[in-house]
C-alpha cells in the first residue's frame, strides 16, 4: 500500500500545479509600471491635432487611459463596455490611439461611438513603448498624483471592471 | 502579343513584391542590435526573441534599440530600459534577485534533495539485505553442497 501511496501523492501534487497553470493567462504579465508615475507625453489630439494633451493636465483627477486602434479586433469587443462606463460617469476615460491612421481611427469612433473625453494620437507607437504596451487594448488606471494604479492587458470585461477596477477607483476617491 | 504577355507577367511580379523592411545600412550596428535582441523576449510571441520576431512591436523595439545604441547607451542601459517597461519577463536570462532565487537555485536544490533521498534509501536497503542470517539446516546444506562440489573437482 505504502509503495503506491508515494507516487500517487506525487502525481496529485503535479496535477494541482498543472491545474493552477491552466487558469493563468501567459499574456498577462504584471507591469513594472504599476505603482510608478505614468510616463509623460505631450501628444496631439486625434480630432484636433493642433491641441495637445499631457498627463500633467489631468493631475488631481482619477482617470483611465485606454490604448486602442481601429485595426485591433478585441478593441471592438470591449467597446460597448467602454461606452457604458462613459455613460455612467464613474470615471473619465481618455483614449490613446496607438499606431493607427487618423482617418481610420476617426471613422471607427464615428461608427462605434466615442466613449472618450479626449483621444490622443500616438501614431508611431513611441509613447506606447514608454507605457510598455504590447497587446492592444490595454487600460491604465491613473490616480490624482499621476501614479499608475492598475493595468489591464487585453479587453476589459464587465466582471473585471466590477470586481477590480471600480472598487479600486472607489478606494482612491476616499 | 507575346510581348504584352511578358510585360503583364512582369507587372504582376512588381505588384506582389513587398516593401523592404527598414534595415540599418551599418552591418556592425545591426549585428550589435541583433546580439542584444537575442537575449530579450518578444512579448507578442513569447517564445521568440526580439531578434527573431516579425511582430510589429519587435520591429519597433529593434528600431528603438538601434537609436539608443547610436545615441551611445550601453547594453546594460538598454536592457534596463526594456525591463523598466515590460518587466523582468523580457530577459531570457533573468537577473539574480530575491524574486528569482527559486528560478536560479530551485533545480540544484531539487537535485540535492533527490541525491539525499537516493542515498538514504540505498543505505536503508543495504541494511535490510545484510542482517538476515541463514537458518541452521540451510548452513549445513550449503556446506554439503560446497563440499560435494569440492570432492568432484
Amino acid at each position: 500500500m505504502n509503495k503506491f501511496l508515494f507516487p500517487v501523492v506525487l502525481f496529485l501534487i503535479l496535477v494541482v500545479f498543472l491545474a493552477i497553470g491552466l487558469t493563468r493567462n501567459p499574456h498577462e504579465i504584471p507591469s513594472p509600471l504599476v505603482g510608478k508615475t505614468a510616463p509623460s507625453f505631450n501628444l496631439p489630439l486625434l480630432d484636433d491635432p493642433n491641441k495637445r494633451l499631457a498627463p500633467t493636465d489631468l493631475k488631481g483627477q482619477i482617470w483611465l487611459l485606454n490604448v486602442w486602434a481601429s485595426w485591433c479586433t478585441s478593441c471592438a469587443e470591449e467597446h460597448p463596455l467602454l461606452l457604458e462606463l462613459s455613460r455612467s460617469g464613474k470615471v473619465p476615460l481618455y483614449g490613446m490611439n496607438y499606431k493607427d491612421q487618423r482617418g481610420a481611427a476617426l471613422d471607427w469612433l464615428a461608427r462605434q461611438g466615442n466613449p472618450y473625453v479626449a483621444t490622443i494620437s500616438d501614431s508611431d507607437g513611441r509613447i506606447g513603448i514608454e507605457y510598455g504596451v504590447y497587446g492592444v487594448p490595454e487600460t491604465y488606471l491613473i490616480d490624482r498624483l499621476g501614479v499608475i494604479r492598475y493595468k489591464q492587458i487585453g479587453p476589459m470585461t464587465p466582471q473585471g471592471l466590477k470586481d477590480r477596477i471600480l472598487p479600486l477607483i472607489t478606494e482612491l476617491q476616499q | 502579343m507575346k510581348w504584352i504577355l511578358v510585360f503583364a507577367t512582369l507587372i504582376a511580379f512588381e505588384v506582389c513584391a513587398k516593401e523592404a523592411q527598414p534595415f540599418a545600412h551599418d552591418a556592425v550596428l545591426e549585428k550589435h542590435v541583433l546580439d542584444l535582441a537575442q537575449d530579450l523576449r518578444c512579448l507578442v510571441c513569447q517564445n521568440e526573441s526580439l531578434a527573431d520576431s516579425h511582430a510589429n512591436l519587435a520591429i519597433d523595439l529593434r528600431a528603438e534599440m538601434r537609436d539608443k545604441i547610436k545615441a551611445g547607451m550601453s547594453d546594460e542601459e538598454i536592457v534596463n530600459f526594456m525591463v523598466q517597461r515590460y518587466g523582468e519577463f523580457v530577459r531570457f536570462k533573468p537577473a539574480l534577485r530575491v524574486s528569482t532565487i527559486a528560478l536560479w537555485f530551485g533545480p540544484f536544490i531539487l537535485l540535492v534533495v533527490g541525491l539525499v533521498f537516493l542515498f538514504v534509501h540505498l543505505r536503508q536497503r543495504a541494511k535490510k539485505v545484510v542482517g538476515v542470517p541463514l537458518a541452521e539446516n540451510d548452513t549445513r546444506r550449503l556446506a554439503e553442497l560446497l563440499g560435494a562440489d569440492n570432492e568432484r573437482r
